[in-house]
């Protein structure tokens, strides 16, 4: 006769998965890391001359900052706090200042005709002794430029936020507001300390 | 014959906690799946600056990381006080960066080569001297999907 097999004792199961519980609760750690992306130019070849691209003066926007973190923006000294304001007037230039960026009439579809300042680029260029902080602070202010133009256009032509687009309409709406900020080769700027 | 039905005492059965353990393993299971372990023990000291538009870092098995700050301070005898880098678990160069990231994009899978983002968490206070070396640096390795890291805060 085929003896009864004991059953094994599993109220131990739940302390051992207790224990394992809690060894996961202290070492977990949930904050997600968030940042600012950016896309870097490729790399110049080494033969490479650098020469002054012929961009028309009226479609770039400058943006220096020197060693003492202070702003030099179109040859202005300015204040961080009035620097988105300035950046999405020159990237809109609603009244077609002829010295903000040129438009151009572009078809995007979903929204149609629009007058677009698809040459524009903004520069900034930094010094070797400029705090990392400021130069996220800059970097910052001019995404926050682009982030809330786009969300006006958004508002306005599909009366919705631009997180709330579809794909495609998002990417229309990108259209007319194309992100350029450029990287500047590093050059030294601000002088001897 | 009617009986008196002798009064029963009742008592409430006992509670059954055989499920218990199965509740407990699918709370394991959650965590183990949510779970990050640390990514590396820092040498630097690294408190990332704040910004306000923020993206989420997504897919982190796409993300390699370069930290930059001053060492800390159990390793200030060995290597000073000055801002270093560091990859993976050790001190590193400027000139170990290429290498080092074209390692890492060799052990991806090929289709994820493509979209290879470095994370750049620096310290605030860091000079851009160095971040603009490390940028440089990049470049050439051709990593060109990069991210500065930082922490929310409100306005201004």
């Amino acid at each position: 006769m085929a003896r009864k097999l004991n059953e094994i004792n599993a109220s131990s199961m739940a302390d051992i998965s207790f224990l394992l519980l809690i060894f996961f609760l202290v070492t977990t750690s949930m904050n997600v890391s968030t940042g600012l992306s950016r896309r870097l130019p490729p790399p110049l070849p080494d033969d490479h001359i650098p020469e002054d691209i012929d961009i028309n003066k009226r479609n770039i926007f400058v943006v220096k900052i020197n060693s003492e973190n202070k702003l030099l923006v179109q040859n202005e000294v300015l204040d961080i706090r009035d620097l988105k304001e300035k950046a999405k007037e020159f990237i809109e230039n609603k009244a077609n200042d002829p010295t903000l960026p040129a438009k151009f009439k572009i078809n995007v579809p979903l929204i149609g005709e629009i007058d677009v300042t698809k040459e524009h680029v903004i520069s900034v260029q930094n010094d070797v002794d400029t705090e990392y902080q400021a130069y996220i602070d800059v970097q910052n202010e001019l995404v926050a430029a682009y982030n809330e133009l786009r969300e006006a256009l958004s508002k306005d032509k599909f009366g919705k936020s631009f997180t709330e687009l579809k794909e495609d309409e998002q990417k229309a709406v990108q259209a007319v507001y194309p992100q350029k900020i450029s990287e500047a080769e590093p050059k030294n700027y601000g002088g001897v300390k | 014959m009617a009986q008196i039905r002798k009064k029963e005492k009742k008592e409430a059965p006992a509670l059954s906690t055989s499920s218990l353990p199965d509740i407990i393993f699918m709370l394991l299971f959650f965590f183990m799946a949510v779970t990050t372990m640390k990514e590396v023990t820092y040498k630097v000291k690294v408190s990332t600056p704040s910004a306000t538009e923020l993206q989420k870092l997504e897919n982190k098995s796409l993300v390699r990381y370069v930290y930059i700050g001053e060492p800390m301070k159990e390793f200030q005898e060995q290597v000073g006080t000055a801002t270093r880098i560091q990859l993976n678990d050790q001190f590193a160069d400027i000139a170990d960066i290429e290498s080092y990231v074209t390692l890492e994009r060799g052990s991806m899978k090929e289709e994820d080569q493509a979209l290879m983002t470095v994370s750049i968490k620096a310290d605030k206070e860091t000079r851009m001297g160095i971040i603009t070396d490390v940028k440089q640096a990049l470049r050439r390795a051709y990593a060109l999907k990069i991210i500065y890291q930082a922490g929310a805060r409100k306005e201004f």
